[in-house]
């Protein structure tokens, strides 16, 4: 009972930040929920595991909190760079 | 409750998906589509757990919702990031083309088995009786979907590597002439 009620509730963020990757307006708005939908999506996968008896899912969803944080690092790299780094002739920007 | 609870978990994000993929079509901004495409993604990646196909999902994930946002992005920082809006004359076929794909999909569904179904060839073939016995002997592996596309699929999965290897390099060469170019450019 406890896990379906965590169910519904991560069910309803869902929803709340699809809605808020649909509406914007701004970049950072859908860069957000992008980021809040991938930790649901990892919660998801969480209480999935309890609900329907395979608690093992638990490593999936640890793997998945990892893709999403590296995820949002690049898409905010990207943001602010411009590219992701790539080596353009002078070899002045090291560390990017 | 736990038919139920597997039933409205499979509608709702299978409805997030309808609405995303509507959202997609619609938008002209595509930024906002590069991240609707990552939640489409991570939407189609619970589907996949919710269906006890974790290691797809996973890949879905990874590639879906990690790479290829990253790549979307990356691709509008060397081209523009709006979409122009198709012609009238143009969409109708497209339309036509669309529910035409859609139609054929769905008459090919009607022929696949109920899910979870026990007797189909993939569930009575024998040889996955053989493997779930002898994969922990002849390969050593815990894990068996491992031990099926490492040992068994072997050549199989090396092929797949190639082609992925081969389509990383081409972007490479691709991407690597676009920069020198511009590097020249600059001196």
């Amino acid at each position: 009972m406890m896990f379906a009620a965590a169910m519904v509730a991560v069910a309803i963020t869902m929803s709340l930040a699809l809605a808020r990757a649909l509406l914007g307006p701004s970049v950072y708005d859908r860069i957000l929920a992008l980021n809040v939908f991938g930790t649901k999506t990892v919660l998801f996968i969480a209480v999935a595991g309890f609900l329907f008896g395979r608690p093992e899912f638990l490593d999936i969803g640890l793997v998945y909190a990892l893709i999403n944080f590296i995820g949002t690092v690049a898409v905010l790299k990207l943001m602010h760079y411009g590219e992701l780094g790539w080596i353009d002739g002078a070899g002045e920007h090291d560390d990017l | 409750m736990n038919v139920f609870a597997f039933d409205a978990l499979n509608v709702f994000l299978l409805a997030c998906l309808v609405v995303t993929a509507i959202a997609i079509a619609r938008l002209r901004g595509l930024f906002a589509v590069a991240m609707l495409s990552g939640i489409y993604s991570l939407l189609s990646a619970s589907v996949f757990v919710l269906l006890d196909a974790v290691d797809v999902a996973f890949t879905e994930a990874a590639v879906g919702a990690g790479m290829t946002t990253v790549l979307f992005l990356a691709t509008f920082g060397l081209t523009r990031s709006r979409e122009n809006a198709a012609s009238h004359e143009r969409r109708l076929p497209a339309l036509l083309v669309s529910v035409a794909c859609g139609a054929v999909l769905l008459f090919a569904l009607s022929d696949l088995p109920p899910f979870g179904a026990a007797d189909t060839p993939v569930q009575t073939h024998p040889i996955a009786e053989r493997y779930v016995e002898t994969t922990h002997d002849e390969v050593g592996i815990p894990n068996m979907v491992t031990t099926l596309l490492a040992s068994y699929r072997g050549f199989d999965t090396l092929g797949e590597v190639m082609v992925v290897f081969t389509a990383g390099i081409a972007v490479l060469m691709l991407l690597g002439r676009c920069s020198r170019e511009r590097a020249e450019d600059d001196h």
